[in-house]
């Protein structure tokens, strides 16, 4: 980020359309949940207006200084989260490479243990009462952003006879625009279970799965505390509105 | 070989699950933190111009049951047509009004609910204007990417009537799946995942 480009406006541009073929198609049937779930009509696509264009922008005032620290921010005085100790880092980016700044980041997942801190999780393994396994951040002005948590467990699910998720962290991520609106999972590299999983399974180009995989990363891990693992999100690009023809007037 | 754009591809999006209310709303599933309140719980205050108006609906399966664990963000301009956002080039919305919400469906009844207020119209490209109408993002367990829609007011027959977005609906009785219905303050809007009355999602 050069002081030049974070003096520039806001981008304000329509966003390039969505590759739906990137994305796992509405039925995916191995993921059964799916079937009752996808709309059967195709979408109806139409160019952005100001409604799509513009979206919620959240400050700093929506942050506590434990938000970023699941190994913190459930444990009582004195006590941690159990589990191996992470960091997540990485940057969000649009599709054109531009750091997406201030960016509202929410994740979740499991403990250690792979068991969530919600009353519907019937695994039999158990809750930490030291983890609840949510929380959030802002991108920086160059799109950074880092958390520190516990590697989540995988976990055994009611799909097939004998399904495991992956380990895995959900992401929530807010652009400038609501048409950006977009959560995924973020997967561990080396993972056996990445490529049984019928979530995953609904990416149709091995690259879209590998995007959502993040590397071991030991320049950013901590000697004696915590590994790093890095995990790049990119968002929906705005047209340049440089050479925008004004054939509609307005 | 031509030279390689340096475009990159979007994230893929991933199901956010059934336990998406931890991440987006952790005190709607009794995990305490720092925040009193969930993002996106209050939408407006006692300053808010505007005509006050509940919305409520449900988001019904193919099998004809409600879902009971999806998560619904709105997004909606000021009673003025302004959105409260940095890429709103015309000016200033109403400091008093977020145009934002989060709701969850409830446990049991599937209903979910936004207190908020009437959005006024806004322009269309080409000079035309845009009925007021509330956007919508629907997240669940069984929703791979999140599904958007568009709400409309059935009181508002005359701005529907010429709104462009309804208007390039084939075929156009489907355009009645995204019209709410009035009764007093509260407008009832129930989202077909599929079946005959499948409600318009769009791809924008």
């Amino acid at each position: 980020m050069t002081g030049a480009d974070s003096n520039q406006e806001p981008e304000t541009g329509p966003f390039f359309p969505r590759d739906r073929s990137w994305h796992p198609p509405a039925l995916t049937p191995r993921y059964k949940t799916t079937v009752l779930r996808s709309p059967q009509r195709a979408l109806i696509s139409f160019s952005n207006t100001l409604s799509e264009m513009t979206g919620p922008v959240f400050g700093q005032n929506v942050l506590h200084e434990l938000d970023n620290d699941l190994i913190l921010n459930f444990a009582g005085p004195g006590e941690s989260a159990q589990g191996p100790r992470i960091i997540v880092h990485g940057r969000v980016l649009d599709e054109r490479g531009r750091p997406v700044r201030g960016a509202l980041i929410e994740f979740w997942q499991a403990n250690a243990a792979g068991r969530y801190r919600h009353k519907k999780d019937g695994y039999l393994a158990p809750l930490d009462p030291n983890f609840g396994g949510c929380g959030r951040t802002i991108s920086d002005e160059d799109g950074s952003y880092s958390f520190r948590t516990i590697r989540p467990g995988p976990y055994p699910w009611p799909n097939g006879v004998n399904d495991w998720r992956p380990a895995h962290i959900h992401f929530s991520i807010f652009g400038s625009g609501f048409a950006q609106r977009l959560i995924t999972q973020m997967y561990f590299e080396g993972d056996p279970l990445i490529k049984l999983d019928p979530m995953i399974g609904g990416l149709s180009d091995p690259r879209a799965v590998e995007q959502l995989i993040a590397p071991l990363d030991m320049a950013r891990t901590i000697p004696m505390d915590a590994t790093a693992y890095k995990f790049d999100i990119v968002l929906r690009g705005r047209r340049s509105t440089l050479f925008e023809n004004r054939l509609e007037g307005n | 070989m031509p030279q390689p754009l340096d475009t990159l591809k979007e994230t893929p999006s991933q199901t956010g699950g059934p336990y998406v209310h931890i991440g987006l709303m952790p005190n709607f599933v009794g995990i305490r933190s720092a925040h009193a309140e969930d993002l996106g719980s209050r939408m407006i205050n006692d300053k808010t111009k505007g005509e006050r108006i509940t919305i409520e609906g449900r988001v019904i399966d193919g099998g004809g049951e409600p879902l009971c664990d999806c998560v619904i963000e709105i997004w909606q301009a000021d009673a003025d047509g302004l959105y409260p956002s940095p890429a709103e080039p015309r000016g200033p919305a109403d400091p008093a009004f977020t145009g934002w919400g989060r709701a969850a469906a409830d446990p049991q009844s599937g209903v979910f609910r936004f207190e908020t207020i009437k959005p006024g119209r806004l322009p269309f490209p080409g000079g035309r204007l845009q009925a007021p109408h509330v956007s919508l993002w629907i997240v669940a367990r069984g929703i791979n990417v999140g599904l958007n829609t568009r709400l409309y007011f059935d009181d508002a027959g005359e701005a529907n009537a010429v709104d462009p977005i309804l208007a390039r609906i084939e075929p156009q009785s489907r355009a009645g799946t995204l019209i709410a219905k009035r009764s007093g303050n509260r407008f009832t809007f129930d989202i077909h995942l599929q079946g005959p009355d499948e409600t318009v999602f769009f791809d924008i």
